[in-house]
């Protein structure tokens, strides 16, 4: 196959998403503008102009209307997918981290980082219909893990919010009472920081990739931990294929020691992994940096990678990848 | 590209141009056939007011499963917004890669999983590699490395082939090693590491000296003797050059350093063919 590559940033990647139907894919970065291309032929749509921060996270509504991001200029801002408008704007004391619009895009769940003595918190927002009526009111806020909570997600139906983060323990909260109602075992869950958290098709299970170099995949009503894919390089970013039986880990020895090391050796490369398996299927080459953020076409067919380098690489599988047999 | 003068002359052509327009033919389009080859030829007037015949051969391919939503039909049509309203052309944010970038598999497909990955650092590889089936015949350690990467394994005297032999047959064992007809360059062959200092260094290493030997005493006699208390590098008596007879002494080197201690405890003061043997650490040369 032979990626597409595209250059609108100007710093590192920081999370990459697609809408619903897999014709649009959003991608956020260091730089403070998000974008968002036609997922096809990687042309440049829009960029929503207004963060004054690196942009950490965002999503966007089923009908692909509504566009969220958080930012560590301590606002979270809804967008007019469309026109690239700011609709609303959401102030904190900190840096946002981690937004998930919920089945029904009726609220979002936002994490902010601990900053100047504040803990980190976990908030849900009612959004509005209608961009005028939109409230700056937190319908619930969870505080209590140590640390970032890196990624934040709507478990089944609504029902429960599972978190991620620095102090390396996945969590399952009540989204009616704040309630922590599971948390992931010290000993077979991660080690390290958990970077990224990606959920299947369905929102039955979930992958979260960690600095302890493994990925781990959850199931998301139990919490019981259904399969470890371990590799030799700490994992910032994992998704699931919507399609097949794989799922694929990128990552990458830590940034600060790029230039030191060759590039081989920094294991840049997007890994799959069989999901049922365990057993790694191949990798995909290409970025100059780790690889900060990883999305699957909706359609399976396609997957995009999102590097320190400040590439997004947008890569359709060629046919034969869909007969691996393992 | 094909050049046909027109029927008009010079002069005339130089004073409108542009709007002899309506002179050319019109745009032809053939195709696209059965290959998605399409053909458009189009007619335009270059600068010296030649007209000129453009025919240009695209191929047309319909990308698999192209079928989109109707809202994502609408949103093709969407305008740019943001810093992509005014992108100029030239900017290229959008590329497609020079590079054919491949699903590198980590083995052949079809293959077993338990072989060595081609892909991935080797080291790594090595890490994994069934520790417990790995066993040196060199040096016996187990899991450390295999046969053919032993650190001894050019200090050690094949067990076949301990037999009375002149010194310096030894040198030509060591090259054999690497097997395989390929050719490996001298700085990669075994041994080739450790050269100079680090080589005394390196046979010095728990290097037992045993003193007092019977004259008949031969290396494989020795070997016999220090095998029992872990695996062996070296074995070596010193022969007379001039006479052949054994001058009495000889060295031992093992693998780990606590065999070599066991055996100085057991051996030291122990009767051996009808002499009592002195065992003890060997001390480095002076020099």
């Amino acid at each position: 196959m032979r990626p597409i590559l595209m250059k609108g940033h100007e710093r590192p990647l920081t999370f990459l998403k697609y809408n619903r139907e897999g014709d649009l894919l959003f991608s956020c970065a260091k730089d403070h503008n998000p974008t968002v291309w036609f997922a096809d032929n990687g042309e440049r749509l829009g960029t929503y102009r207004g963060h004054n921060g690196a942009v950490w996270c965002c999503d966007v509504s089923r009908d692909s209307m509504r566009l969220i991001t958080g930012s560590a200029d301590q606002t979270v801002k809804l967008w007019n997918v469309q026109t690239g408008a700011q609709l609303y704007s959401f102030n904190f004391d900190s840096p946002a981290r981690s937004v998930d619009f919920s089945v029904g895009d009726k609220l979002a769940v936002i994490t902010t980082d601990p900053f100047m003595g504040l803990p980190s918190t976990i908030q849900v927002k009612r959004i509005a219909r209608d961009p005028n009526e939109q409230s700056s009111e937190s319908v619930l806020t969870i505080k209590g893990p140590q640390g970032r909570i890196n990624r934040v997600t709507w478990g089944p139906l609504n029902k429960t919010i599972i978190s991620a983060g620095e102090d390396a323990v996945v969590r399952v909260w009540d989204t009616e009472t704040g309630q922590l109602l599971k948390e992931s075992d010290k000993e077979t869950g991660h080690q390290k920081t958990v970077t990224s958290l990606s959920k299947s098709a369905d929102g039955s299970h979930f992958l979260t990739g960690s600095l302890d170099k493994s990925a781990k995949l959850w199931d998301a009503r139990t919490l019981t931990l259904i399969k470890t894919y371990v590799t030799e390089r700490p994992v910032n970013a994992c998704a699931i294929s919507p399609l097949l039986d794989h799922v694929v880990i990128g990552g990458g020895q830590e940034a600060v020691h790029v230039t030191t090391t060759d590039r081989r050796a920094g294991k840049f490369e997007a890994k799959f992994f069989h999901k049922i398996l365990q057993e790694e299927i191949g990798g995909v080459k290409g970025h100059f940096g780790p690889i900060n953020a990883l999305a699957f076409n909706p359609d399976g067919r396609s997957f995009s990678s999102g590097g320190e380098d400040g590439y997004v690489r947008l890569h359709h599988f060629d046919p034969d990848y869909f007969n691996i047999k393992m | 590209m094909a050049v046909d003068m027109g029927k008009l002359r010079w002069g005339e052509l130089e004073d409108d141009a542009e709007d002899l327009d309506f002179l050319l033919p019109p745009r032809v389009v053939v195709g696209p056939d059965e290959n998605g080859v399409k053909k458009v030829i189009e007619f335009r007037f270059d600068d010296g007011g030649n007209k000129v015949r453009v025919t240009t051969t695209t191929r047309v391919r319909k990308l698999t499963r192209a079928r989109l939503s109707k809202r994502a039909l609408e949103r093709r049509s969407w305008p740019k917004f943001g810093d992509a309203a005014h992108e100029d052309a030239g900017a290229r944010l959008t590329m497609v890669s020079t590079e054919e970038i491949l699903l590198e598999r980590p083995r052949a497909p079809g293959s077993k999983a338990e072989e060595p990955k081609v892909a991935g650092d080797p080291l790594a590889a090595m890490g994994k590699a069934g520790a417990v089936l790995m066993v040196c015949r060199t040096c016996g350690k187990k899991g450390d490395h295999w046969t053919s990467k032993c650190p001894y394994k050019d200090l050690a005297t094949q067990t076949d082939s301990f037999v009375d032999k002149p010194p310096g047959a030894e040198g030509a064992a060591s090259s054999a090693g690497t097997g395989k007809g390929t050719y490996v360059p001298p700085s990669m062959r075994a041994g080739a590491e450790r050269s100079g200092t680090e080589m005394r260094r390196r046979n010095d290493e728990n290097s037992v000296r045993v003193t007092n030997l019977s004259e008949d005493t031969r290396e494989p006699d020795l070997l016999e003797l220090f095998r029992t208390f872990g695996p062996v590098t070296r074995v070596y008596v010193a022969v007379d050059q001039k006479t052949g007879v054994s001058r009495g002494f000889g060295f031992v080197n093992f693998v780990n350093r606590e065999d070599a201690e066991r055996a100085i405890n057991k051996l030291n003061g122990y009767g051996y063919d009808n002499l009592i043997l002195r065992v003890e650490w060997a001390t480095p040369r002076p020099n």
